[in-house]
């Protein structure tokens, strides 16, 4: 063979670059495509669309409660009443689980929003309906594995890591607000 | 699998462990990597990883559009729209689908032509000849079960005619009809069985595609001289030279879909099935999707109905026993210019059926219909078998792969040619 | 045989069908400028490099609800589609002040009931983003009953369900001798139009049909040609068609009417633009990821072939 060890040397750089050009390149339109198979699994725009709704909440009495479906969850809306929120109110912040003030949980005192799953596993707390075990706070109490929840929605007893949460709402009038 | 002797040593001790307990990467690099190809294939022979990728990408997808479909009578269409609409990037998805089954069978339909040019039924490929036509009746199957599932005008009166050639056998017709319906026309239960099916017919299907490479392995490649390996100096390792030749034509392959996936997603179908679902109206021309247009053709041809759907199944049936058919022990049509001649009239005259399957079954449409049915069965049962016994020698074939590649023609001397030695 | 040279006759054959088609399709351009032809047009979403034009989609949109959707739905689409990407692009405010108007029906209310105590009508409710284009008739038999037994189809998808057919079927030729000419001229034809189709992407055949349908009314039907009370359109398959012409009739010669006719024109391009993106309404987004989809394909097309010629440089096949 005529080709000098350089030559040889040259032309396997070059095949090399080649190779592994071709591979990154070939890997980057893989994992491209990857992204479409699973990004479908996520909500789809009809969901996303549903993102907000407005619920007319003058039918509730002081110390009523209605449950509303909002993006397919339940959302506790609750009429306090004065001792209620009293009682929500003298808690002292620095000794509960998940520390936050009563009225940082609501934008009017009398009005709870909440959403009704307790931060455990994702079971439906009791405490809406008048006859419903309340737990040892007043408030909710989750049957699957007894989260106790005071007037304020705040964890109090149980292995629930977080209060319930609230969800991003407002007052459109004094009498209806909208969710989302 | 295959018969030659595997090279495989593991490197390192776990990897040697495993060997010992499932040689799985043994099973790789004996069957996929150093596996003997006849170095003289050409690119007729990438069909068949081009088909691999089909699978796969019909598989992935479909199971995906199962998440999102209903298989309800009234729900299908809106699901089907749902998801070309709704679900992030469930246009894209759904277009890869419906048009990866026009390419999957225009990848298989590039794969059987080469299989006759190239003789590669004979001997001793039979039963791998046997399982790839299996393979493709259930393509069909999963593909006309596919079209069904939109519930699309097309989808409703395809599913009806396509059941009803089953009521032409005599006595029980009636009975099989409504067995495959769930009720006493096509509706809900049909649809719903037919998901199920379209779901099942493609798992069944990777399990003959594994047999069928079993069955490849077992006796290796035939090649364009249809000549059978007799040295190692005839082929060359699977991996790098083939799988990046076959990996090249795939990416060429691919590029052609995307362009129908992404400018013509439509093309391929039809606007009536854009129209709901309605059993009381039939549309003007009912037309199968094209991969089935010469079937159909040779279905309108026969003017009775037992007479037509025999044709019709008979047409797919003389295919599998070309083996028999055709015994010459030359393969390649490139050493039998007679046999050669009348397979691209064959070609031709399947496309132009093709175009007739999609024309209204009327004045001289039927007849040119006719006429290209008998060709195809005459060519099948006829014209083969009588070039079988006819064209046996020829002087110029080579007497090896090896001497094929080094343009060395005529070797042999004559008479003494037989492609199917060595084996 | 080589595969070079059974490549080389098959585009023989390939080009010899064409150019008999050729001749053929040339013959049938001379014959069929008639008013049931339906031509292609030349709309801003073909072609790669296609996307909607948000104006037309607007104006297209105002026809459908000034005009049509007296008597069609869109089941399919949601009010929301309007403000979404690659669509009309309404703004919010824009889409609030559009369905103000609107109703729906309402969901059962506290008693469980959806029709009035009074007057047993349906009880309504304001329409929100989320709810569908729906068809102002309660059902199927209504509309019917509306449209003198006709129905008014859904139009969610109607441009997809509609298109032009490729090559005109001919199955009488004059004798029987010249069938084979015949049929080898349309198989030609066919090829060449499929070709014509590919280099074009065409997939408008639905808008284009829409468009011709709406500017092809006759003002009456042509003497001899007896359509009852049905309006006569020249596109329409059977001429005979149950929809009144909803946008005006053709207009033949009178200079006074080419305002009108131009007017009619514009409606009509717009609203079957805004049918297109009704039925295809990821097109933008479609053909713009295709692009780079095909881009990125052919390059690494080029370099898979550079590593294969690479991998059998030296090696006789």
């Amino acid at each position: 063979m005529t080709a000098t060890m350089d030559e040889h040397q040259e032309g396997s750089t070059r095949r090399n670059f080649l190779y592994i050009g071709t591979g990154a390149f070939a890997s980057v339109g893989m994992a491209a495509v990857i992204w479409p198979f699973v990004d479908q699994m996520n909500p789809d725009a009809s969901q996303k669309a549903l993102a907000s709704i407005e619920v007319d909440i003058s039918p509730v009495a002081v110390g009523q409660a209605i449950t509303v479906l909002w993006r397919g969850k339940p959302v506790f809306i609750r009429h306090r009443g004065a001792s209620e929120i009293e009682e929500a109110g003298k808690v002292d912040v620095a000794s509960l689980r998940d520390p936050q003030k009563d009225s940082e949980r609501t934008k009017k005192p009398e009005w709870l929003v909440m959403v009704g799953i307790c931060t455990h596993l994702g079971c439906v707390p009791n405490g809406q309906k008048t006859g419903d075990v309340k737990g040892d706070y007043n408030g909710w109490f989750c049957p699957c594995h007894g989260s106790h929840y005071d007037t304020s929605g705040r964890i109090r007893k149980g292995p629930a890591p977080r209060n319930l949460d609230v969800p991003d709402y407002s007052f459109v009038s004094d009498t209806k607000i909208k969710i989302g | 699998m295959g018969h030659h002797e595997s090279n495989y040593e593991p490197k390192w001790g776990i990897a040697k462990w495993f060997d010992e307990r499932l040689p799985v990467a043994r099973m790789v690099s004996d069957q996929f990597i150093v596996f003997p190809t006849p170095r003289n294939l050409n690119y007729w022979w990438t069909m068949g990883m081009v088909l691999f990728f089909f699978l796969i990408i019909q598989l992935i997808t479909g199971i995906i559009l199962a998440m999102h479909y209903i298989p309800h009578a009234d729900m299908a269409f809106n699901s089907v729209e749902h998801i070309m609409r709704d679900v992030n990037w469930g246009w894209l998805l759904r277009n890869m689908h419906s048009n990866g089954a026009s390419f999957f069978f225009i990848a298989v339909y590039i794969h059987i032509l080469r299989g006759i040019y190239y003789g590669s039924y004979k001997a001793p490929r039979e039963i791998l000849w046997l399982v790839g036509v299996v393979i493709y009746i259930m393509m069909m199957a999963a593909a006309f079960m596919g079209y069904v599932l939109p519930w699309g005008q097309m989808s409703f009166w395809g599913a009806t005619v396509i059941t009803n050639l089953f009521s032409a056998i005599p006595l029980v017709g009636d009975s099989i009809t409504q067995f495959l319906w769930g009720a006493y026309a096509v509706s809900q239960p049909t649809l719903n069985r037919f998901y199920s099916l379209h779901y099942l017919v493609p798992m069944l299907l990777v399990a003959f595609v594994f047999i069928h490479v079993w069955a490849l392995h077992v006796v290796g490649s035939n090649n364009p001289e249809g000549l059978s390996v007799k040295s190692s100096d005839d082929t060359l390792p699977f991996h790098p030279y083939f799988t990046m030749k076959d990996m090249y034509m795939s990416v060429v392959f691919l590029t052609i879909y995307a362009f129908f996936v992404f400018y013509m997603s439509n093309y391929m179908g039809h606007p009536d099935n854009f129209i709901r679902a309605n059993p009381v109206v039939t549309p003007a021309h009912i037309v199968p999707e094209w991969y089935f247009l010469p079937f159909y053709a040779v279905l309108r041809a026969i003017p009775d109905k037992l007479g037509g759907v025999i044709a019709m199944f008979g047409a797919i049936m003389v295919v599998a026993v070309l083996p028999w058919l055709d015994r010459n022990p030359i393969r390649s049509l490139r050493y039998r210019p007679k046999a050669r001649f009348f397979f691209w009239l064959f070609v031709i005259v399947a496309m132009l059926l093709g175009f007739l399957g999609a024309k209204p079954a009327e004045g001289w449409y039927v007849t040119a219909s006719r006429i290209l049915t008998a060709y195809w069965f005459i060519y099948f049962l006829v014209i083969v078998p009588l070039l079988s016994k006819m064209e046996t020698t020829n002087r110029r074939m080579p007497g090896s792969i090896t001497d094929a590649v080094l343009g060395h023609h005529g070797k042999i001397s004559e008479g003494a040619q037989t492609a199917s030695s060595g084996h | 045989m080589s595969v070079k040279n059974t490549l080389a006759s098959f585009a023989v054959a390939l080009t010899v069908f064409g150019g008999i088609g050729m001749a053929g399709a040339a013959e049938k351009a001379g014959e069929h400028h008639d008013k049931s032809h339906v031509e292609r047009q030349n709309w801003s979403f073909s072609g790669l490099l296609g996307s909607y034009d948000k104006a037309q989609l607007k104006r297209g949109f105002a026809v459908y609800n000034e005009v049509c959707s007296a008597c069609h739905g869109m089941n399919l689409l949601s009010w929301r589609n309007l403000m979404e990407e690659g669509g009309p692009e309404f703004t919010k405010d824009e889409l609030k002040a559009l369905i103000a108007e609107k109703e729906v029906p309402a969901e059962p209310n506290e008693e469980g009931l959806t029709h009035s105590d009074e007057d047993g009508s349906r009880l309504m409710r304001a329409a929100l983003f989320t709810d569908r284009m729906l068809s102002p008739y309660a059902n199927k038999k209504a509309a019917m009953a509306a449209n003198a037994g006709a129905l008014p189809p859904d139009l969610s998808v109607i441009a997809k369900a509609r298109g032009i057919p490729h090559v005109a079927d001919n199955s009488e030729p004059s004798a029987w001798y010249a069938a084979p000419f015949v049929g080898l001229m349309e198989y030609g034809s066919w090829i060449v139009s499929v070709a014509k189709d590919v280099t074009t992407q065409y997939q408008e055949g639905g808008a284009d049909y829409i468009y011709a349908l709406l500017t092809s009314y006759a003002e009456e039907a042509p003497a001899g040609v007896d359509v009852g009370d049905r309006s006569f359109n020249y596109v329409f398959p059977g001429n005979a068609i149950s929809m009144a012409a909803p946008l005006g009739t053709l207009e033949t010669g009178a200079e006074a009417d080419k305002e009108a006719n131009k007017e009619l024109h514009a409606k009509s391009r717009d609203v079957a633009a805004y049918l297109m993106w009704a039925s295809e309404p990821h097109l933008n987004a479609r053909k713009s990821l295709g692009l780079k989809v095909l881009i990125y394909l052919i390059i690494l097309s080029g370099l898979m072939y550079a590593v294969k010629r690479t991998i059998w440089a030296g090696v006789k096949h």
